[in-house]
């Protein structure tokens, strides 16, 4: 190689490893940049279980009694034993657990868990305040209150003593007498990676088979009948049209096919189509029966309830607020609108105007009432 | 016991938290007095009795007067002008699919911010789920955040900790991949016993989009990421409660796991994160962290809120199993199924999903005779890596009681379990990771039941 080459091919090296320490280099020039350290330390706030991340401070159980009375009680309760808005924190650990490092409670089948049950690391309790507490206002605390938050805390589960003052110093120390310090375990296949020590084969192992497989199936639980319609209504939680509808869950249930919530449904709307040519302008007011069934037939009920509110209003409501207003109910229902009973808006509605005129007054006469 | 008084038959709580011990109580109860029997004997009478030879009924039967009034007399639509182009800048759905929304489960949590809303499967067909009705899970409230002032930050263990606006991420090479995001706690109301009605309550923290975005390994190594000695990769969302998990770094040195901002051609729903969140194909929703700020490359697990406090897996020995990320092979019938009725006997499609974390789905199976015996379903595609795959088989209900289940296999041969094997394994209290074969009993008056076999 000439000794010009070398020197080109020098500069070419130089000025690619120019290019590479620059910001944004390499493969993708002009894509990011180096970040500032004031940055990173604005945001790079996690603190690891070996404590990386923990920042100097410290702070009492009688200032994180104060703290805690006035931005935590109100979700966690005075003694973070709340089960009103969260999942109780405080609670079901024993000075025994202390020393053990395993929470006893947690092989009783019917206790519920509270967060120091369950977490084995004291960082995770830190961390956790310092980003996201209090709820409405994270990352409000200083550093000493959420050490100070911290320390009441353990306290009142028992980890230390009232007089005592957690810090950056002693966060270790305390780590060795969280309750349930050793409760953890990372044997099974659910982390794709051997960083845990890698168990690879699944914890179950059914077979396909095909033929005569099981013995005879029985029921062994189902929901209770009070519990029928407890989730809502299904009937309007299912599409309208297709191979099924939702149950009916407002009524008990049928005995027989045909009793059903859904073959009603399917009699509505096969009725409404004769149904229209009664409920002319002239018929408003007068015959209820149509008036429902258009309703039905252009889908008004998906959204409104006879007496009840679904997305909108129910009809019951709206005769109330509008009686006698037929001529605005009938342009409400083709232009749309919204503002009126909430922020969702009703969209123009496509029905011819007769059956507008017919629903409108309907509505304006009262609703069938 | 007085009925008004209890509520169980629906799940307390945050979705990490469990039954109240009353409630266990009353449903086992519950089902263990005459409602057991009452309905094993219904099936057992049923299917014992000599084979009826069913008919059945023409479902659209010709009316009286000799024809269909929807065909005789001709509609509106037919005899008007419609709409013109652009009514709507964005269109929405027909006004008739009103009743296809996302919803809440009654009782589960006490505010709107920290909780969760299901994906109406039983109305859903193919892979895709609507942006619109895509689960959600906030655990403080979700944000419209301004995508000109989001900015992304790499660092840790790197040679150089870099920030990244979104006009640079997008301006990198991209890739857009199908997954489902599946949350860890989906199905956690029912190890027990049926707790909910519908598959929307069981099953719909799930759903599968597109998503575009940059391999997050790209990112990494514009930052010079000590891959070698850096095992574990933090991620940390930007919104109030900055969420954060340990990201598997198998799975990033892949190339799988995503920095993603779009969902389904168009840019992520706020719901989902906007502008900019973690895609962790395979693994359970609460890792693919939304509003996602930063990353940082580190040598240790971060033992995080949501994986040392909840999304902990509680064990008979009293032990909880951490850092279970990924979501086993599962899958579930969702038509016909729970609290659905059908109109008349004689032929259905049963259709439903499958879906494993650890590749693809190799097969379904369907029972409609309680598990007894098995058909293979059609798979249709695309059947794609960690994504929904939709399955069909034919159906003739001839009036008489079933109990329909479905079971899938994964790539890897792993077959689906039965409530009996998982709970043999993992006990009742787990709360998360329940893939166990769902059970939905057809009855004679055609509505469906939510159920569990013993």
């Amino acid at each position: 190689m000439s000794s010009f080459r070398e020197a080109l091919l020098t500069v070419v090296l130089m000025a690619v490893a120019g290019l590479a320490g620059a910001q944004g280099a390499g493969k993708y020039p002009g894509v990011g940049r180096d970040a500032t350290p004031r940055e990173v330390a604005a945001w790079d706030i996690d603190v690891r279980p070996d404590f990386k991340g923990l920042p100097a401070g410290s702070g009492s159980v009688a200032r994180g009694q104060e703290v805690w009375e006035g931005k935590c009680a109100q979700c966690h309760g005075v003694f973070g034993e709340s089960n009103e808005v969260f999942s109780p924190l405080i609670g079901g650990t024993s000075a025994d657990d202390v020393k053990t490092g395993r929470v006893a409670r947690l092989m009783d089948p019917t206790a519920g868990r509270t967060t120091l049950m369950k977490v084995a690391s004291l960082s995770t309790v830190w961390d956790y305040i310092n980003r996201a507490m209090p709820w409405t206002a994270p990352k409000s605390l200083t550093t000493d209150e959420v050490y100070a938050v911290t320390a009441f805390l353990l306290n009142l589960g028992g980890v230390v003593p009232e007089n005592f003052t957690l810090s950056d110093k002693n966060m270790a120390e305390v780590q060795g007498r969280m309750p349930n310090r050793n409760g953890m375990q990372t044997k099974h296949a659910m982390w794709p990676g051997n960083e845990f020590g890698g168990v690879n084969k699944a914890d179950t192992a059914n077979v396909a088979c095909m033929k005569n497989c099981a013995t005879e199936p029985t029921v062994a639980s189902l929901l209770p009948d009070f519990a029928r319609n407890a989730h809502g209504n299904l009937l309007e939680q299912n599409r309208t049209v297709g191979p099924q509808r939702g149950a009916d869950t407002s009524k008990p249930e049928g005995k027989t096919a045909g009793a059903s919530g859904a073959t009603a449904a399917m009699a509505v709307a096969q009725a409404a189509p004769a149904a229209k040519s009664a409920a002319g302008p002239d018929a408003s007011g007068a015959d209820n029966k149509a008036a429902i069934a258009l309703t039905a037939r252009h889908s008004c009920t998906a959204c409104h309830g006879m007496g009840n509110r679904i997305v909108g209003p129910a009809f019951s409501e709206i005769a109330k607020k509008n009686a006698g207003k037929a001529d605005y109910l009938a342009g409400k229902i083709k232009s749309g609108g919204s503002g009126v009973w909430g922020a969702i808006p009703m969209p123009p509605q496509t029905l011819n105007e007769v059956d507008a005129k017919a629903i409108a007054a309907w509505l304006a006469s009262g609703a069938g009432k | 016991m007085k009925h008004q008084d209890i509520n169980s038959g629906r799940v307390q709580k945050a979705p990490e938290n469990f039954l109240s011990k009353d409630g266990i109580k009353t449903v086992f109860a519950e089902s263990q007095r005459g409602r057991r029997d009452f309905i094993r004997s219904a099936f057992a009478a049923a299917t014992a009795g000599a084979a009826v030879p069913a008919v059945f009924a023409q479902g659209n039967p010709v009316p009286a007067e000799g024809g269909d009034a929807n065909i005789l007399t001709l509609p509106d639509h037919a005899r008007g002008l419609g709409q013109g182009v652009a009514t709507a800048g964005y269109g929405t759905p027909s006004k008739f699919e009103a009743n296809i929304q996302r919803r809440q489960s009654p009782g589960l949590t006490q505010t709107t911010q920290a909780s969760v809303s299901f994906a109406p499967l039983q109305s859903l067909f193919g892979i895709v789920t609507p942006s619109g009705l895509h689960f959600e899970r906030h655990h403080q409230g979700w944000w419209d955040i301004d995508p000109s002032r989001h900015r992304f930050m790499v660092n840790g263990m790197v040679k150089s900790p870099k920030v990244f606006t979104m006009d640079e991420i997008m301006r990198l090479p991209s890739v857009s991949r199908f997954h489902f995001i599946e949350c860890g706690a989906n199905t956690a109301a029912e190890w027990g016993n049926v707790a909910v009605p519908t598959v929307q309550y069981t099953h719909g923290m799930i759903s599968c989009s597109e998503f575009t975005g940059v391999p997050l390994i790209t990112l990494l190594e514009l930052a010079g990421a000590d891959l070698k000695n850096g095992k574990f990769v933090l991620a940390e969302g930007g919104d109030g409660s900055s969420m954060t998990r340990t990201i598997p770094m198998r799975l990033i040195l892949s190339g799988e796991v995503i920095v993603a901002y779009g969902q389904n051609g168009e840019m992520l729903r706020p719901e989902n994160g906007y502008p900019l969140r973690l895609v962790v194909p395979g693994v359970q929703g609460v890792s693919w962290v939304k509003y996602l700020r930063r990353v940082e490359v580190g040598d240790q697990p971060y033992a995080t809120k949501d994986e040392a406090i909840h999304y902990m897996d509680l064990q008979p020995d009293g032990t909880h199993r951490q850092y279970t990320n990924l979501q086993e092979c599962k899958s579930v019938v969702t038509t016909p199924s729970g609290g659905q009725v059908l109109l008349d006997k004689g032929f259905y499609n049963i259709t439903g999903l499958a879906w494993s974390g650890k590749g693809k789905i190799k097969k379904v199976d369907v029972s409609v005779d309680g598990g007894r015996n098995w058909r293979s379903a059609r798979l249709e595609t695309p059947v794609l890596s960690k994504a929904l795959s939709r399955f069909n088989i034919d159906w003739v209900w001839d009036g008489r009681p079933a109990i329909i289940q479905s079971r899938a296999t994964d790539d890897t041969g792993f077959v689906q379990p039965t409530y009996k094997q998982l709970r043999a394994v993992r006990g009742t209290r787990s709360i998360y990771h329940n893939n166990a074969i769902q059970s939905w009993l057809v009855q004679e008056n055609g509505e469906i039941k939510n159920v569990q076999l013993s």
